[in-house]
């Protein structure tokens, strides 16, 4: 091998810098080259994670405008006004990188980063969802994946004491090589105490607080080790960030009582991109600079280069600007609170986070060019050649499938869906977490949305997180549309009003042009959506480059939402509630199986197509099903989504213990009337007196709307007939198929067990 | 005048909220005890919440059995005062030898968050007064290391000595076998709780601070939080002696 | 075939956070000892192999070692030999 052979590539592009970029860092350094540290600071604050380059020009189309918004994008957490001098913060955001390297640390940190951006405003955390997906369940790697990121979710979240009352666990071969753990996290707080990530006014101190500074996540930015800086042992550079839940309940404590008692005018959490992100952002918001001192940082070890302090990623740390009067109350704070505490730096009027070590300043850079001013890149979408369009509302149906006919039995089918991977229960999961801590758990994980009362108030919040990746690696547009329906309607059905929306766009390659595409519908699909619905975006994270060698991910939004329940005691639940009680289907199925769990059993016709989304129907229902419920005449309500209304109502028997007996009238096939997952429809119940005046009210929001039977009896029985033909069926030209009759028990065997099996987790 | 009870606050406890939540529903007044205080304010009960006392990496409740406030909390249960440790504060007592016993991982080695039912063994305890003996109370578990384990000579001196308080119950009201779900992590003999011989010490690895409200699924767990606040009541008017009946 | 008995010690690699050091040091304040710094905490499992020579079991202690029993991102391991036979205790750093 050559010396030449040997020569490496500039610095800049091993830090994963363009030339462009470069040439774009001089621009911003009055010409000059920056040097290796602010190289470095460049690199990680230029990243897609950082500086959302890449997604930037199509985050800007979102609404975020909304009824009782009191932070929005750019802050670290949506906040919203729920009255009573009472405000929710909340946020999803994703560690997918991190988990597939090491699944335990990356789920864990994942988890601590989440709850640091929510209380960093002053909100303490109350409950934490997460979304996560994988690949084969059958593949030792996604078992190995799962165990690892379930343990990390439970380890951290159970340590630190904030209770995880939900989220989604998700199969698809297209995460074998790249899992998706986004978590969600929400507070709340007094919204008089609301904290902004700021450092204002200059002279005052820059306050690190918590855990000492290592060499955590350094990652890509390692290559400065050996290019420049030293010779140490590879072995010494870890990249991988170790989460400490007990160090961050300790920072939760000490963060919410400064800020309780007044002690610091901004607060930011480190994250990604260290030191170097906190304070750039800080004083970019404040339109201020900070001067920090190298030197007075912490360490957790010696010998550390400055690009690896500025950089590292070391968990539980915060950075506060305190007035310097208040300085000896915020260390009483923190020594009692056993956290490590330093002014390493000072605000400034000059706009420059500049870098003093030694008395010697080694770096100064505009905090602006770092954050607000960092690169933005126009990238190129082109949609594939080849797409399936869903049909249009109304459209005549393609019968994809005759499984009746076929002489499948609808009842094993219905077996066979509910103990699938992705639609059984999730409880050999979620008990592993704690769900209760708190005492606010009013509805835990696993049967729809989460409720958490709102200690000392009436009222209650109700939380979600949905993603449908199934739909949209057909049609993006369409998958990040159905999963804001979805997600708010989860929360509708409880009574409650969705306040507010966050996202994670977890999606491909930018620099893929069917990529970029992929993630410029989904975004165009996000908007409509929150248009339609009326609910503005409150912020949100964006993980691009989500690939294997094995390929892309399918593209997945992944959508949390928060409702306000003003009356707790107005709650409704999915489960049956009463015997006797009518059941009533609202809405109509709509044609297309393709994305349907039904398909991924049956496989899907090549004339198919995903079922369509009519957001006006979606917003009328909604409304709809939260005036019913105010009203008093919804006993039970239940949407319709994974497995169709055959594993709805088969959840709505498995959850109360009772059966029940229904008429299901065929308007397309009865795959696509039991299974298929055409959205904007409801299975509600009610006392038998309240079902005329449901069915009126459901007609007066313009949905179809029938009464189909009655709870009862420790059977489902489902009786297929043709549309237009209920009670008289046989004169109709009688059964299309025979009726689905099964055990409430036997349902509930199949769907209690489904997850584990399919894990390996039991035989 | 309401009962002052001590909320013992290690760094790393995460239930003490919840149980001064709970002390508050039943009338008595909660008395938040800082881990690096030695007085105990003069409470007439000690509670050792749920958490992670220190991060419990090494192993649950032993670096807080040297904190300050526990020399004082041993101190004042050697005088007869009485002690609750729910979870943590169970793992923190037996570590600390106030209760007998040692809780051990679980045998999933998983952590298990779920409902459960436990089932008094008496009803003439502080920290059971008028439970009804072998009746579930249905509360959530939520712990890493909760697998009550002591040998079997052990076991039996506690059975017949009347130190057994709870036991995890089946859905048909039976203690349940070790590798039945309702027993949520292979305790020995389905046991849940446990006090100690002059009976003024108790621990259970279950939340009644949890279960204390119908909103939040059951309020089964009331009743234990009722005895203990009504036990210190009866303590402070009659002096320090012990209320309830110790061994038998 | 002869029985060799190996211990593998397992512990955060440097570098590394390692909470449950960090929580034990913080204690030792109340225990009134001083002057004990960098406590890494790790696990020990000792097990006994059946090979022609020790070599050949050592060598298959490696291998568990470095793809059981140790976590090649965050720790490194330490096997040693105890075994009874041999009086000496020899000691070799992980791969990693």
């Amino acid at each position: 091998m050559s010396i030449i052979e040997l020569e490496v590539e500039p610095l800049h592009r091993r830090l994963g810098v363009t030339d462009d970029e470069l040439e774009a860092i001089r621009a911003r350094l009055d010409g000059r080259d920056p040097n290796d540290l602010e190289l470095a600071m460049f690199s990680v604050m230029w990243s897609e994670h950082c500086s959302y380059k890449s997604s930037k020009p199509l985050l800007r189309t979102l609404p975020i405008a909304g009824e009782g918004v009191v932070a929005g994008p750019g802050e670290n957490a949506g906040v919203i006004s729920i009255g009573d001098g009472l405000a929710v913060a909340f946020k999803i955001e994703s560690h997918n990188h991190p988990s597939a390297v090491e699944p335990y640390q990356g789920a864990a940190t994942g988890v601590g980063g989440i709850l640091r951006d929510i209380f960093t405003m002053g909100a303490r955390p109350i409950a934490v969802l997460d979304a996560l997906r994988f690949g084969d369940p059958v593949d030792p790697r996604t078992r190995h994946l799962v165990d690892g990121v379930v343990r990390g979710v439970g380890g951290y979240g159970n340590c630190v004491g904030v209770p995880t009352v939900g989220g989604e666990l998700v199969f698809d071969p297209s995460y074998g090589g790249n899992p998706l753990v986004n978590v969600m996290a929400i507070g709340l707080l007094e919204e008089r105490r609301l904290t902004l990530a700021a450092a204002p006014g200059p002279g005052n101190l820059v306050v690190l607080f918590g855990s000492t500074t290592g060499r955590d996540g350094i990652g890509g930015a390692s290559v400065l080790a050996s290019a420049t800086f030293s010779d140490d042992d590879p072995s010494k550079r870890p990249s991988v960030q170790v989460g400490d839940p007990f160090a961050e309940k300790l920072l939760i404590e000490a963060s919410l009582e400064l800020i309780d008692r007044g002690l610091v005018e901004g607060l930011q959490d480190l994250g990604a991109g260290g030191i170097t992100c906190a304070t750039s952002e800080t004083a970019d918001r404040a339109g201020t600079g900070i001067l920090v001192d190298l030197d007075a940082i912490p360490r957790r070890e010696p010998g550390l280069a400055p690009f690896e302090v500025m950089i590292s990623e070391s968990q539980e740390r915060m950075c506060a600007a305190v007035l310097p009067e208040n300085w000896e109350a915020v260390r009483e704070v923190c020594d009692r609170w056993g956290l490590p505490v330093a002014i390493i730096g000072r605000v400034t009027d000059d706009g420059d986070i500049a870098i003093v070590q030694a008395g010697q300043e080694i770096a100064r850079i505009p905090a602006r060019a770092l954050t607000s001013d960092a690169i933005v890149h126009d990238r190129v979408a082109a949609p594939p050649t080849h797409r399936r369009d869903a049909p249009a509302p109304g459209a005549p149906s393609e019968i994809s499938d005759r499984l009746p006919e076929r002489g499948t039995d609808p009842g094993a089918v219905l077996l066979a869906l509910l103990g699938s991977a992705n639609l059984s229960s999730r409880h050999s999961v979620f008990r592993q977490y704690d769900s209760t801590v708190g005492a606010n758990t009013v509805a835990g994980p696993g049967r729809g949305a989460a409720v958490l009362r709102v200690d000392g108030t009436t009222k209650a919040l109700v939380a979600t997180t949905d993603g449908n990746q199934s739909v949209g690696r057909l049609d993006p547009w369409l998958g990040a549309a159905l999963s804001v329906a979805e997600a708010t309607r989860n929360v509708s059905i409880t009574g409650a009003r969705p306040l507010g929306v966050t996202n994670c766009l977890n999606y491909g390659d930018p620099t893929r042009p069917e990529a970029f595409w992929q993630l410029s519908e989904g975004v165009r699909g996000l908007a409509d959506a929150c248009l339609a619905l009326g609910l503005p975006v409150t912020g949100g994270n964006v993980s691009l480059y989500n690939e294997s060698a094995s390929g892309a991910i399918a593209p997945t939004p992944e959508i949390g939402v928060v409702g306000l329940l003003d009356d707790i005691a107005t709650l409704v639940g999915p489960a049956f509630v009463m015997v006797d009680d009518a059941i009533l289907l609202i809405g109509a199925a709509g044609p297309g199986l393709v994305g349907s769990e039904y398909a991924g059993l049956a496989g899907e016709a090549t004339e198919d197509a995903p079922p369509a989304l009519d957001l006006a129907r979606e917003a009328a229902i909604q409304r709809f099903v939260r005036e019913a419920i105010s009203r008093g005449l919804v006993a039970s309500a239940q949407d319709i989504s994974g497995g169709g209304f055959g594993v709805a109502i088969a959840e709505c028997a498995m959850w109360s213990g009772l059966g029940a007996s229904v008429r299901l009238a065929i308007g397309h096939s009865p795959a696509v009337d039991l299974f298929g997952e055409s959205p904007s429809r409801l299975v509600l119940t009610c006392r038998p007196r309240y079902a005329a005046a449901l069915e009126l009210l459901a007609r007066q929001h313009g949905l179809p709307a029938e009464t189909i039977g009655s709870v009862g009896g420790d059977r489902l029985r489902i009786e297929l007939t043709l549309a237009g033909a209920t009670g008289a069926a046989e004169e109709r030209g009688g059964w299309v198929a025979d009726a689905l009759e099964v055990p409430v028990r036997d349902l509930s065997h199949v769907w209690e067990h489904g997850l584990a099996r399919a894990l390996g987790w039991e035989g | 005048m309401p009962v002052r009870v001590g909320v013992v606050v290690f760094p790393g406890s995460n239930c003490d909220r919840d149980t001064v939540r709970a002390l508050d529903l039943v009338g008595a007044e909660p008395v938040v005890l800082w881990h690096e205080q030695a007085s105990l304010d003069s409470v007439a009960a000690v509670v050792l919440p749920g958490g992670f006392a220190y991060g419990d990496y090494v192993r649950a409740g032993v670096i807080a059995r040297f904190s300050p406030v526990m020399r004082s909390v041993a101190e004042f249960a050697g005088r007869g005062g009485l002690v609750l440790g729910i979870c943590n504060g169970f793992q923190v007592l037996a570590e600390s030898g106030l209760v007998p016993g040692a809780l051990l991982r679980n045998a999933s080695l998983r952590f298990v968050g779920h409902e459960v039912a436990i089932a008094p063994v008496r009803s003439d305890t502080a920290f059971t007064r008028g439970l009804e003996i072998g009746r579930g109370l249905r509360m959530p578990v939520a712990h890493g290391e909760g697998r009550f384990y002591a040998d079997a000579v052990t076991l039996d001196a506690l059975e017949r000595d009347g130190q057994v308080l709870f036991r995890y119950v089946d859905p048909a009201g039976m203690p349940a076998d070790p590798d039945h779900l309702a027993n949520p992590n292979g305790s020995l003999r389905a046991i849940a709780g446990v006090m100690n011989a002059a009976g003024n010490v108790a621990g259970l690895m279950p939340h009644p601070e949890r279960a204390a409200e119908v909103i939040l699924g059951s309020d089964e767990g009331f009743g234990i939080i009722r005895s203990l606040v009504e036990s210190a009541a009866q303590a402070v008017g009659q002096g320090p002696a012990v209320i309830g009946t110790g061994a038998r | 075939m002869t029985s060799f008995r190996f211990a593998v010690n397992v512990t955060p690699k440097p570098g590394i956070l390692d909470p449950a050091g960090r929580a034990v040091e913080g204690s030792l304040g109340h225990l009134g000892i001083e002057g004990v710094q960098d406590v890494r905490i790790g696990r020990r499992a000792e097990l006994t192999v059946e090979a022609t020579e020790v070599t050949v079991a050592r060598a298959v202690v490696e291998r568990m070692a470095s793809e059981l029993l140790s976590n090649p991102l965050i720790e490194v391991f330490e096997i040693e030999s105890i075994a009874g036979a041999s009086s000496a205790t020899d000691s070799q750093a992980g791969a990693d």
